[in-house]
């Protein structure tokens, strides 16, 4: 970083091909991926050409396969419906929470007291959770996909109710007793004015949630083991002993798992980098 | 009058918000921790009866050599983790933020790594290496590594820090660049004037004012790394001879389905109150330096 650079506006070459350069630590592992999903067992000769030259012919043999293995449809679908939940039920609890206790905060005791208790649960890792939590939702019946969904729903409140109440703090109050004195409820008040104010926020919560929910490994693998459904992550986990040392079968597998989360990331990556820098920073 | 009944009208919707969502935090979050808490004064092994057996859990813990292993091993990788992470995402972000071409694009490409699980990413880098390292290492007659560091007790770790870096680096990278998008141009500026280039510039300008961003960088990624589950999963499984078996993955392994349930749980009490002290502890040396500038 010249000062000479920044002053004309010059390009940095030099940054930019190092740069350039760098991204092949990205690309290696997925290139690498992408080649060996392609190939068939014979092709896997014991050097370095055997797991990075090109297939002889591009076959989707080993994806169809990976599917039919696996039972590709049926872990997508569960990853896709826990998601999706889990970020419509974060937008509308966490979002409503984040309301009645951030406007509430300024001169109550209690609220202040929930808001603190709610977020000091960021620091409770998983681990020391997870053995009553499997007790508990065996007895209460929900060792499944809906119990999965409701812990998350529980996980993610501290970070998305300090997200929802630090958003809020910068919305006037104004248009509120505005809508009051027009004989609005608070309920109509949220859904028809705060709501839709707090659109930007409503991003940054779903793809936060939506990311860590669809790559979580943990909580599906404890909570679900015994109902025999897999989400995404858990059935290259359950299928590692029938992959075997096929490991083009393995590797088609671990692409259908990545390309998902791999579209979303192109189709929103703003929105993405945005969410992250927003959670992590506020 | 109206608006006494409408304020009392808003107070009480509020309550009827608050109050359900409370519940429900306290039955998935505080009830469990609680009864973890119980269980780990009892000799519970997962199943069947069980007896109370005091402080006896805790005493154990720390005369037990694999919870001992599995702490020293977590720390050191979150520490070494911690640090090659910063370090390089720092000269990621100064790069990705200087006057580049294709600026949007390469700090798309560069933060790839987080979008994706942790766990089909440590099946591939684990193919890299035990498969096509070793080939490399042979070729280019590096000793070191002709063989799988996954199966060498003393490397092992080195490959779980390689793995939990390649993603951490690219959300550290991220926050640092939105940190120095703080800077003001001016203060470059005015530091050129008094001759203050390169490192000097970095050091006694950049750095201190991206110190908020250092910090939760910090925070984020030793609580992270102190956590490891999902590569441990599926690099190693805590081998070779449990050198490196994570904390995280020794209370679900032994605590899951070794019987050690009333055990594991104290196990992660304690880790529960180290997690929360090297927080606090990071999050006020971090203040104070920002106090001092």
């Amino acid at each position: 970083m010249n000062k000479e650079d920044v002053k004309t506006g010059k390009t940095n070459w030099p940054v930019t091909i190092l740069l350039i350069l760098g991204c092949v630590t990205i690309f290696f592992p997925l290139y690498m991926a992408v080649i060996i999903a392609f190939k068939q067992p014979s092709e896997m000769t014991n050097d370095i050409a055997g797991a990075l030259s090109l297939p002889e012919k591009w076959s989707l043999y080993n994806f169809q396969e990976a599917m039919r293995v696996t039972d590709f449809w049926n872990s997508f679908g569960n990853s896709l419906l826990i998601t999706l939940v889990t970020v419509v039920l974060a937008i509308i609890i966490h979002g409503l929470a984040g309301y009645a206790i951030g406007r509430s905060m300024k001169n109550s005791k209690f609220y202040n007291f929930t808001y603190l208790y709610i977020v000091s649960g960021m620091f409770v890792p998983f681990a020391i959770l997870m053995m009553p939590l499997v007790k508990q939702t065996a007895q209460l019946g929900i060792a499944n996909r809906f119990g999965v969904i409701v812990l998350y729903t529980v996980f993610y409140m501290p970070l998305n109710l300090m997200l929802y109440k630090g958003y809020l703090t910068n919305i006037p109050i104004a248009l509120e007793e505005a809508a009051r004195v027009d004989g609005a409820s608070t309920w109509k008040t949220y859904w028809s004015i705060v709501f839709p104010i707090m659109k930007p926020m409503h991003a940054t919560v779903a793809v936060l949630t939506a990311m860590s929910t669809w790559n979580d490994v943990m909580t599906p693998l404890v909570i679900m083991s015994g109902t025999g459904k897999n989400t995404l992550p858990l059935a290259q986990l359950n299928f590692q002993t029938q992959f075997g040392t096929n490991y083009n079968l393995a590797f088609a597998s671990y692409l259908l798992a990545l390309i998902p989360i791999l579209l979303f990331y192109i189709v929103c990556q703003k929105q993405i980098l945005n969410g992250v820098v927003n959670g992590a920073v506020k | 009058m109206k608006t006494s009944r409408g304020a009392q009208e808003r107070k009480r919707t509020f309550l009827m918000i608050t109050i359900p969502v409370l519940v429900l935090f306290f039955c998935f979050n505080t009830l469990p921790l609680i009864k973890g808490f119980i269980y780990s004064f009892t000799n519970f092994k997962g199943y069947g009866s069980y007896e109370w057996v005091g402080l006896r859990n805790y005493v154990d813990l720390f005369q037990d050599s694999r919870v001992g292993k599995s702490y020293l091993f977590t720390f050191k990788y979150a520490l070494v983790g911690t640090i090659i992470t910063n370090v390089i995402s720092l000269v990621l972000a100064l790069g990705l933020n200087s006057k580049i071409k294709g600026k949007s694009v390469l700090r798309g490409i560069y933060f790839i790594p987080n979008v994706l699980g942790g766990l089909v990413i440590g099946y591939i880098f684990s193919f890299i290496f035990t498969y096509v390292l070793p080939v490399l290492g042979q070729k280019m007659g590096i000793e070191a590594l002709s063989s799988s560091m996954l199966s060498s007790t003393g490397k092992a770790w080195i490959a779980i820090v390689i793995v939990g870096c390649w993603q951490a680096i690219a959300m550290n990278t991220i926050i640092y660049i939105s940190g120095l998008q703080t800077v003001p141009e001016d203060v470059y500026e005015a530091g050129s004037i008094d001759g203050v280039t390169g490192w000097k510039q970095f050091k006694y300008l950049t750095f201190p004012l991206i110190i908020p961003f250092f910090g939760i960088n910090m925070v984020l990624c030793m609580k992270n790394f102190l956590m490891v589950f999902d590569q441990i999963m599926a690099l190693t499984k805590g081998g070779p001879s449990q050198s490196t078996e994570s904390i995280s993955y020794l209370i679900y392994q032994n605590g899951m389905s070794g019987g050690q349930f009333g055990f594991q749980s104290a196990n992660a009490f304690v880790f529960f109150v180290v997690i929360v002290a090297v927080s606090v502890l990071q999050m006020t040396a971090t203040n104070k330096k920002e106090e001092q500038l």
